[in-house]
């Protein structure tokens, strides 16, 4: 019909926009990388936050899974009444017998005796230190080692010897056991055999005195009765299989009156908390993602000061308002993705390099780098939109005649 | 870079759209009926007051006034960049006041050509590029665009250096660079703001000799100037003063334009078999 249909309009094919928006990244390169790098901060921030929290949670299930997850402990509950459920005499061998239990030991807690470094000290003056009647096998299945000196042996057991928890061999003020060396326990002298390292699964041991339980019957009139049996399911799958078998296996008579626990499930837990300190790293990289937000606004709008008379030229040789909307858009888009890239990078680097440190894994999760790239992208679209918005209102007149 | 093919009809085509349709319905290149524009203000400013114009196919026309004469209001109004107040401006035969705003800018992506004395090119991009940006926005492939734009460097006989940066040029090199640009698209009309105005006499000459000859090849070009001694020498003067065409020489005697002009008979664009304005040149 008239003329007018013959004009199509057209849209700027991709590697024209691609070279068009690149034009003041290229130009002014210190400028563009200097406005990107606050964004680069906020992102980095915000991937070394969540990277460093998420290697930690995985170095620390590494840890775990390492000490083992088919840890059960078994230990004396609450009666009906409210006192003390004894777990009976049996408790340890009856467990030991159910198919799929590869191993069991118990401790049993003297509540009558304590532990003294000499008899001068006061009685009141506990440290908060338990002694414990254990059996002979109790440390591969609590998943610790002797640090110095000796475990307790057949031997030992039967003598006022006692072996120390980690925690309590502090506490004590005893650092090096050598020959003769001893304690106070429950009204006599026991001689030390030897420390042991932290029990991660099952930390109460470090904060207690060891004895051998004939030691404890004929030294402390202990009456036998374990208070805690640990013990390792054969596969990790079957442990959910042993753990429903457990209360009744161990006290037949009161099933109810028994405690049974996973320690690794506790510890799980913990790892997935996470730190208090991380949302207040999250919020400063938010602050300097905002920061960087209001640096790519910033230089738009001189960009499109400094560039009427590109503006003016581009519209006289037949841009629209909307191809330069789309250019400047895009120049500020690409602003904030090169600050999302490089604050990508140096956050992975970062937690790559603590992690390395700490020996755990390094673990970016999908969200934290995904995000940022994201939260950069849409940062220079909100940061760009009312400088192209201003380049694409200059009028061309204005823009080539007033230079 | 795209690996689009070339479109298939010829350029002139592209670039003028309905050229043929111009030839056989002796429309002219730019018509402009009555034209006033004024700017707000108190009072307003009165830059054009009731213009009437009509440029054909192939003239070279010098538009000459002293400054805040209206010159180049009358120049924004010609290159469709600002639309008057009242009146109608035709590029092509096409009303511009009744084209949406990217239809207009598709005009001059396609039939309208630039020429600015402060040059306007690129200093990051080369010569080449700078030419090319010329059909940037009229829809064509990058490779097809630096083909189109060597020839328009062959032109202006700067095809040796396509790969220099404007920086690299002198004054008159680079406005020989913003001339290629204004032609790559071979467009109906070339708009020339004092194109010798930021060069010194000698160069000046040269782009006034390198104007007449793309003249002689066929282009038709408006040339806007405070200097009296430049319009001059061009076919058709038209004097312009406190926004009124005072005198007007009319289309040049002997040329094709004044021939027919005066036997009643269509403005008629000449073209080339190819459809170039003119390919022997290239110094």
């Amino acid at each position: 019909m008239t003329a007018t249909d013959t004009l199509s309009r057209r849209r700027l094919q991709l590697p024209d926009l691609a070279r068009l928006s690149t034009v003041g990244l290229r130009t002014r390169r210190l400028r563009a990388g200097l406005s990107a790098l606050g964004i680069a901060i906020g992102v980095a921030a915000i991937v070394a936050v969540l990277g460093l929290s998420a290697s930690s949670q995985a170095g620390l299930l590494a840890e775990i899974n390492q000490l083992g997850t088919n840890l059960l402990t078994v230990s004396n509950g609450q009666s009906f009444t409210g006192g003390t459920a004894e777990l009976p005499i049996t408790a340890t061998g009856m467990i030991s017998r159910i198919s799929g239990v590869q191993q069991a030991q118990s401790t049993g807690a003297l509540s009558g005796a304590n532990a003294f470094r000499t008899p001068y000290i006061p009685s009141v003056d506990t440290n908060g230190l338990t002694v414990q009647a254990v059996s002979l096998n109790l440390l591969p299945v609590v998943a610790t080692t002797v640090a110095q000196g000796h475990y307790l042996n057949t031997a030992t057991a039967q003598e006022p010897v006692a072996v120390l928890g980690a925690a309590a061999a502090q506490l004590l003020g005893i650092d090096h056991v050598y020959t003769g060396e001893r304690i106070w326990v429950g009204g006599q002298w026991f001689y030390i055999a030897g420390v042991l390292k932290p029990a991660v699964l099952a930390s109460v041991i470090d904060s207690t005195i060891l004895i051998g339980y004939p030691a404890a019957e004929k030294y402390l009139g202990f009456d036998g009765h374990p208070s805690t049996i640990y013990l390792r399911a054969a596969q990790t799958d079957r442990v959910n299989a042993v753990d429903n078998l457990l209360a009744a296996t161990a006290n037949p008579e009161n099933p109810s009156g028994v405690t049974v626990s996973q320690p690794s499930s506790a510890l799980v837990a913990q790892a997935d908390a996470k730190s208090a300190l991380n949302g207040l790293f999250l919020g400063l990289g938010a602050v300097a993602l905002l920061v960087g937000a209001v640096g790519v606004a910033n230089i738009m709008i001189i960009s499109v000061l400094e560039r009427r008379s590109e503006i003016g030229l581009r519209r006289a040789l037949g841009a629209t308002k909307s191809h330069i909307r789309t250019q400047f858009l895009c120049e500020a888009i690409l602003l904030g993705l090169l600050g999302g890239v490089v604050g990508v990078a140096l956050g992975v680097t970062a937690t790559a390099v603590y992690a390395h440190t700490k020996h755990w894994a390094t673990v970016i999760p999908t969200e934290a780098w995904a995000g940022g790239i994201a939260a950069s992208i849409i940062i220079g679209a909100v940061a760009g939109l009312i400088p192209a918005l201003r380049a694409a209102r200059l009028s061309p007149t204005q823009a080539l005649w007033s230079v | 870079m795209t690996h689009t093919p070339p479109p298939t009809p010829d350029i002139t085509t592209v670039a003028t759209g309905d050229g043929a349709a111009i030839d056989s319905a002796g429309v002219p290149v730019l018509d402009i009926d009555c034209v006033t524009k004024s700017y707000p203000g108190e009072p307003p400013v009165q830059a054009l007051r009731e213009v009437n114009l009509t440029i054909g196919a192939g003239e070279l026309v010098g538009i000459v006034g002293p400054s805040g004469s209206g010159k180049t209001t009358l120049l924004q109004l010609m290159g469709t960049l600002d639309r008057p107040t009242s009146g109608r401006v035709r590029i092509t035969g096409l009303d511009v006041a009744t084209m949406a705003d990217e239809d207009v800018a598709y005009l001059r992506a396609t039939r309208i050509g630039f020429i600015f004395q402060q040059f306007f090119l690129a200093e990051h991009a080369t010569v080449l590029d700078n030419v090319a940006d010329g059909l940037l926005y009229a829809g064509i492939s990058l490779k097809y665009r630096r083909e189109r734009a060597l020839d328009a460097l062959e032109l202006v006989g700067l095809a040796e250096r396509p790969h220099a940066r404007p920086t690299q040029l002198s004054g008159g090199q680079r406005q020989r660079v913003a001339i290629a640009r204004a032609l790559v698209g071979e467009p109906a009309i070339v708009l020339a703001d004092e194109p010798t105005g930021n060069l010194d006499q000698a160069t000046g000459e040269s782009i006034l000799a390198l104007i007449d000859r793309l003249h002689q090849a066929g282009s038709t070009i408006v040339l806007i100037t405070h200097d009296h001694a430049i319009a001059e020498r061009t076919p058709r003067r038209i004097e312009i003063l406190d926004g009124h065409i005072v005198a007007d020489s009319g289309p040049a005697v002997g040329t094709e334009t004044r021939r027919r002009a005066l036997a009643g008979q269509p403005i008629h664009k000449p073209q080339t078999a190819s459809g170039a304005p003119v390919s022997e040149e290239s110094s």
